[in-house]
């Protein structure tokens, strides 16, 4: 009768030992996978950049800096490796392009080209794609943190190499400050 | 995490709820169908022994039969046919930049919800309204109407894109699309069981005269015909109220799920603002398909008012409701956001 009991209790722990396990490597898995999507997103914003400031450097001449700007940030993301310093490269490049963009409002002739407007719109949505891939990405990461970090998933943690994986922290002051915009044309930008 | 564990119970239910909406169709069609060999069976039964005796219930085993057929139809090819019915033309290539950023808004949002991009669908219709509809997150669709992209700004677009993409992430779709298939089959079989009554009306009221010249028909029987026909009468009403019943819910749970993947509940108010002021019609959308729908296709005046009746027959809660609890979610953002700047900066 005891041996029943026992061998039940046995099954019961194996089986949540199995679930728990696969749990943890589900969604190891898709912290994986939402970090690859970022990777895709920003790839996609890097070749989207050269584009852009071909058009617009016939129109834009005399703000020369902030071109220059957004391909130096462009260049310094590219090389960035691991997530702190992506995310903070990738974050002055999101404040250089903001520049741009708020820039090139001042210019009529900008404004109403198609090719212009189009890359625009292919860029302003890798943003939203950059940002919303980010979203995922934390709170998919967080899911995994705390599964791993709280009990009784705690337990099997080291059987699933489970380790707690860094979030792609926003730069606070960097990314939530407003572009500033000098629109008095016959200076160039900061 | 426990945001998860809601996730996974919703689409548990929405299962759970596509399974018995179909029992429950199928068990209605037997119904239907046996419920009438029987009262043939009982009125004919006292009839003399070279009449007609009803014995092999036939018409039982007929919509039996074709409850599972529509059941199998409705699975396989419902979301199909709901696209097909509204005139929707696929976007394959872009060509206008107006369908770019469709498309480029619907890929933001399967990034957001993580999902993989459904196909994307225009409806020719000028009033402003879209749908989603498939059996999962694989095979789903989500349709605009040309008078969405054409009013609609930018930020508003992507909260109604997010809403659609909530109800593929809850799996609501599946639920909807299979009613929307049986909730036209039960409509089509009460017309053409009418008809048929109708028709079948003289032969019927011949064998019962001659019945009634007998001594009365079987009470039994009597009893069970018009059950029967009452059942037909208000089949249509019914199926359409618990179509509609089922999806008013999930609209305010869609609508919280939008915000979650924009984090931007403002615009998706302010789109719901502009669909509620298009008064007209979503004409290429029939009544089947209502309850699929980000707002009714057809606003009487049941869209804005509230109470029981506007309850029980709208297909969604008073939009009022929904852009009043939406902004709620956007005023708390903001609270939040304003309560965090000083602390960064």
């Amino acid at each position: 009768m005891s041996t029943i009991v026992l061998l039940v209790v046995l099954a019961v722990i194996v089986l949540w030992v199995i679930s728990a396990y696969n749990g943890l490597i589900a969604l190891k898995n898709q912290v994986a996978n939402a970090w690859k999507q970022i990777d895709v997103q920003l790839k996609r914003r890097h070749d989207l950049i050269p584009n852009l400031v071909n058009t617009v450097k016939g129109a834009m001449d005399f703000e020369r800096s902030t071109l220059e700007s957004v391909i130096a940030a462009r260049s310094r993301a590219v090389s960035a490796t691991g997530v702190k310093e992506t995310a903070r490269a990738e974050g002055e490049l999101t404040q250089a392009l903001g520049r741009l963009f708020a820039l090139t409002e001042a210019y009529p002739e900008l404004k109403a080209n198609q090719n212009v407007l189009q890359l625009q719109e292919e860029l302003s949505s890798t943003e939203n794609k950059v940002g919303f891939s980010r979203q995922f990405y934390n709170d998919v990461a967080t899911q995994y943190n705390t599964r791993q970090a709280t009990f009784p998933t705690l337990l099997v943690a080291g059987l699933a190499k489970a380790t707690p994986v860094e979030l792609w922290e926003i730069e606070d002051a960097a990314e939530r400050a407003v572009p500033r915009v000098d629109l008095s044309l016959n200076k160039p930008a900061t | 995490m426990s945001e998860d564990a809601n996730l996974f119970a919703q689409q548990e239910a929405n299962r759970r709820r596509s399974n018995w909406v179909v029992v429950g169709f199928i068990v209605f069609f037997a119904w239907v169908g046996f419920g009438g060999d029987l009262a043939i069976a009982l009125l004919t039964a006292e009839a003399p022994p070279d009449a007609y005796h009803h014995v092999i219930p036939f018409i039982g085993a007929a919509t039996t039969l074709f409850a599972g057929g529509i059941c199998w139809y409705s699975w396989r090819h419902g979301a199909e046919r709901v696209l097909w019915a509204t005139g929707a033309w696929e976007i394959v290539e872009p060509a206008t930049p107006e369908q770019q950023q469709l498309v480029n808004v619907v890929e933001e949002m399967a990034i957001a919800s993580g999902l993989s991009r459904p196909r994307i669908w225009i409806v020719p219709d000028d009033d402003p309204n879209a749908f989603a509809t498939g059996r999962d997150a694989q095979s789903a669709s989500i349709a605009v109407t040309e008078g969405l992209l054409g009013r609609l700004s930018r930020d508003e677009l992507q909260g109604v894109v997010a809403h659609e993409m909530a109800h593929v992430r809850n799996l609501d779709v599946r639920l909807m699309t299979l009613l929307a298939g049986m909730v036209g089959a039960i409509a089509l079989m009460s017309d053409g069981m009418g008809r048929m009554l109708r028709h079948g009306g003289r032969i019927g009221g011949r064998s019962a005269g001659r019945g009634g010249g007998r001594g009365g028909g079987n009470p039994l029987g009597l009893i069970v015909l018009a059950l029967w026909l009452v059942t037909l009468i208000v089949a249509p009403v019914v199926s359409r109220i618990l179509a509609m019943s089922v999806s008013r819910k999930r609209e305010f749970l869609a609508d919280a799920t939008a915000a979650q993947f924009t984090r931007n509940p403002m615009a998706l108010a302010a789109a719901l603002e502009k669909l509620s002021a298009a008064t007209g019609a979503t004409r290429s959308i029939s009544r089947g398909a209502a309850h699929l729908c980000i707002v009714d296709p057809s606003p009487g005046l049941l869209a804005a008012r509230e109470g029981f009746l506007a309850d029980v027959l709208a297909s969604h809660p008073p939009i009022r409701q929904r852009i009043i609890r939406l902004q709620g979610m956007g005023y708390q953002q903001a609270k939040r956001e304003a309560a965090a700047q000083p602390a960064a900066s």
